[in-house]
C-alpha cells in the first residue's frame, strides 16, 4: 500500500498543520494590528480631557472676612462659581429643622458644613439639572432658585422642587484658620 | 433613472479630456441631461436652495475665520472688531449669522416636503437616512457656531447643552469633563468647537455629494410619488430644473437680504451680546429658533435623563421612518386621512416650537389658573409641550404605521403625464 501514499494529497479532516498555524498568523496579525489601532486612538481621543496646567489651577484660598452675615460670595474656581454663603442663625435653624422633611436627595444640614463652622456654606453654583447658576435667596425656602428650569433649592443647598436631581454640590475644602479657607 | 450618458464631446480637447477624467460628461449628465420629473412644483427648488445656503455658509464662514480669535479671552472682542472694524464685516457677520437661519428655514421645508410626498419610502430609503445625517450634522454644526462669540447666551447654551450627557449613569460626568476639557466650559471648550464648525461643513459638503449621488441612482419622487415610466414623464434637468431653481433661489435670497439689511438681530438674542460670565445665567435662557422643538421635548419629561433620550428619540424617528410607514401609495396627495395627521403634525412641531421660547410654568392662556396637575397648572407650556410630544412620538409611532394598514386611498394616476393637466387630484377627466 506504501505506492499509494506518495503525493500532496492531504487528509482534510487532520494531519498538516499549515491550515491552523495560518489561522494562528491571522488572527495575531489582526489582534496585533487591532490592539496598535487602539493605542493609537487612545492618544487622539485623551487629548480632549484636562490639560495639566488645567489640572494644576485646581484649588483656590479665599478670605472669609470679606463675607458679611446674611451675605453670599461668589468665586470662580475650575472655571465654575463657588458660593460661599454667611447664613444668619435663623436661616441655619430653619436648614436644621427641614432636616427630616421630604426631599430628593435627603441630607442633614450638619454633614453639609464644617463641625463649629455652620454659618458657612460652601457650594459648586452649578444647578444639579444643567449646569446654569442658581440666584443667590430666591425661591421660596430663602436658599437659591434656578432661572433656567425652575430648581428651588433650601438654604442648605438641598433640593426642594424642581426637575434638578442633587443637592448643590459640596467642593472639598478645609479651614487653614477661622477666617482662611482652602478649596479643592 | 441614471440612464446612459448623452454627452457628446464636442470639441478635440473635451475629447481628450473626456477619455482620460470624464469630468465634463459627470457635470453634463448630472446638471444638464438628468432627466426630472415634468410635474415637480416649487417644494423642490430646496433642494437647490440648501446647496446655496452650504455654499454661502462656507465663503463667509472662511472669511470669518480670517478676523475671528477662538480664545476666551478674546473671542466677543474679534467679534466686535468684526463688527465695527473690518471692511464689509458686519455684512459678512449678519450673512453668516442669518444664513444659518435661512439654512434651517429651508432644510425643514425641505423635510416636510419629503414627509409629505413619501419621499423617504422604497428605494429612496438611503438618501433620506443620508439627509438625516445631514441634518444632524447641521444641528452639530450650528450649535458650535453659536458658542463662537462667546456671549452669555453662547457660554450658558453650552452649560446647558453639554450637561445633557452629564445625564447618562455612571460615564456622563466624565463624558460632560471630556467634552469641556476641563472642569467646567472654558477656554479649551471654544477652541476645540471653533475647530470642529470649521470642519463639519465640509462633511456636510462630503455627505452632501453621496445625498445628490444617491438621489440619481433612484431619481427625484415627485407630487404624485409615481415612478416616472416614460419620456412623456420626464423633462431634463437644463433649462427646466435650473431656471425653476434659479428663479426660487432668487426669491429665497431677497428674505435672506430682508433679514441681513433689516433685521439682522431679529432671529439671536440680545443677551449674546454681553460678554460670557460664568458666574451669572441669564435670567431666561433659550437656544436659536431652529432647536426650540426639541428644547421643548426635553423640559417636557420630568426625569433628567428621560427627557435627553426623548429629545435624542424625537430626531431617531426620522431614521426610522422608512421602516414605520406601511403605506403602499407614496404621495400624501392620494391620502386624504394621512394628510389631516400630516397638518396636525407640522401644527404640533410649531406648537413645540412656541412652547420651546417660552418659561415652562408660564401660563398659555395669560390670567387663567386652574389646579396642579402632577407639578404643574395644565394651563402651562410645560403642559402643553407635553401634549404636542405625546402628539410627536404617537404619529411616528402609532398614526404612521397604523394608517398605511387601514386608510382608505384616493386613485393614483397611471403616469406622471395623465394627471399632470388635471391637478388638482382625484384625477378628473377634463382636458
Amino acid at each position: 500500500m506504501s505506492n499509494l501514499a506518495v503525493g500532496a494529497t492531504t487528509d482534510p479532516g487532520h494531519s498538516s498543520d499549515d491550515p491552523s498555524r495560518r489561522d494562528f498568523i491571522h488572527i495575531a496579525a489582526i489582534a496585533a494590528a487591532a490592539g496598535g489601532a487602539a493605542a493609537v486612538v487612545w492618544p487622539f481621543i485623551d487629548q480632549m480631557n484636562p490639560a495639566g496646567d488645567t489640572l494644576a489651577l485646581a484649588s483656590v484660598e479665599f478670605d472669609l472676612g470679606k463675607v458679611m452675615q446674611g451675605q453670599q460670595v461668589t468665586i470662580k474656581w475650575r472655571g465654575k462659581p463657588l458660593f460661599i454663603r454667611n447664613r444668619t442663625p435663623a436661616e441655619i435653624a430653619k436648614a436644621v429643622q427641614d432636616d427630616n422633611a421630604s426631599m430628593k436627595d435627603p441630607a442633614k444640614d450638619a454633614d453639609r458644613t464644617k463641625e463649629g463652622k455652620q454659618q458657612w456654606m460652601i457650594l459648586i453654583g452649578n444647578c444639579t439639572h444643567l449646569g446654569c447658576v442658581p440666584t443667590f435667596g430666591g425661591g421660596e425656602y430663602g436658599g437659591w432658585f434656578c432661572p433656567c428650569h425652575g430648581s428651588v433649592y433650601d438654604t442648605s443647598g438641598r433640593i426642594r422642587k424642581g426637575p434638578a436631581p442633587l443637592n448643590l454640590a459640596l467642593p472639598e475644602y478645609a479651614f487653614l484658620t477661622d477666617t482662611r479657607v482652602k478649596i479643592g | 433613472m441614471s440612464g446612459h450618458s448623452t454627452y457628446q464631446p464636442k470639441t478635440g480637447f473635451e475629447r481628450w479630456l473626456d477619455s482620460r477624467l470624464p469630468i465634463i460628461r459627470l457635470a453634463h449628465d448630472t446638471a444638464v441631461s438628468y432627466p426630472t420629473p415634468r410635474n415637480l412644483n416649487y417644494w423642490w427648488t430646496f433642494g437647490g436652495i440648501l446647496t446655496l445656503c452650504l455654499g454661502v455658509q462656507i465663503i463667509t464662514g472662511i472669511i470669518l475665520a480670517m478676523h475671528y480669535t477662538a480664545s476666551a479671552d478674546h473671542a466677543f472682542n474679534s467679534v466686535e472688531h468684526i463688527m465695527r472694524d473690518v471692511n464689509y464685516g458686519w455684512l459678512i457677520r449678519y450673512m453668516h449669522a442669518n444664513g444659518a437661519s435661512m439654512f434651517f428655514i429651508a432644510v425643514y421645508i425641505h423635510m416636510f416636503r419629503g414627509l409629505y410626498y413619501g419621499s423617504y419610502k422604497a428605494p429612496r430609503e438611503v438618501l433620506w437616512l443620508l439627509g438625516c445625517i445631514i441634518y444632524l450634522l447641521m444641528m452639530a454644526t450650528g450649535f458650535m457656531g453659536y458658542v463662537l462669540p462667546w456671549g452669555q447666551m453662547s457660554f450658558h447654551g453650552t452649560v446647558v447643552i453639554t450637561n445633557l450627557f452629564g445625564a447618562f449613569p455612571i460615564v456622563g460626568e466624565a463624558i460632560t469633563t471630556w467634552l469641556w476639557g476641563g472642569f467646567a466650559v472654558d477656554n479649551p471648550t471654544l477652541n476645540r468647537f471653533f475647530s470642529l464648525h470649521y470642519l463639519l461643513p465640509f462633511v456636510i459638503a462630503g455627505v452632501v455629494i453621496l445625498h445628490i449621488w444617491a438621489l440619481h441612482v433612484v431619481g427625484q419622487n415627485n407630487p404624485t410619488g409615481v415612478e416616472p415610466k416614460s419620456k412623456a414623464d420626464t423633462v431634463p434637468f437644463t433649462p427646466y430644473a435650473t431656471v425653476k431653481d434659479g428663479f426660487a433661489m432668487s426669491v429665497f435670497l431677497i428674505l435672506f437680504a430682508t433679514f441681513v439689511f433689516y433685521m439682522p438681530n431679529a432671529l439671536g438674542h440680545a443677551d449674546n451680546y454681553i460678554p460670557a460670565n460664568p458666574l451669572v445665567t441669564p435670567a431666561h435662557i433659550v437656544p436659536e429658533w431652529y432647536y426650540l422643538p426639541f428644547y421643548a421635548i426635553l423640559r417636557a419629561v420630568p426625569d433628567k435623563l428621560m427627557g435627553v433620550l426623548a429629545m435624542f428619540a424625537s430626531i431617531g424617528c426620522f431614521f426610522a421612518l422608512p421602516w414605520l410607514d406601511t403605506s403602499k401609495v407614496r404621495s400624501l396627495r392620494y391620502r386624504p386621512t394621512a394628510k389631516l395627521y400630516f397638518w396636525i403634525f407640522v401644527l404640533a412641531c410649531l406648537v413645540l416650537g412656541y412652547c420651546g421660547g417660552r418659561l415652562p410654568d408660564d401660563p398659555v392662556i395669560p390670567g387663567l389658573k386652574t389646579f396642579i396637575l402632577g407639578d404643574s397648572d395644565p394651563n402651562s407650556f410645560v403642559w402643553l409641550s407635553r401634549i404636542a410630544t405625546a402628539y410627536y412620538f404617537a404619529y411616528f409611532a402609532v398614526i404612521i404605521p397604523v394608517l398605511g394598514l387601514v386608510e382608505k386611498t384616493l386613485p393614483v394616476p397611471e403616469t406622471i403625464a395623465s394627471p399632470a393637466l388635471s391637478h388638482p387630484a382625484p384625477a378628473k377627466t377634463e382636458a
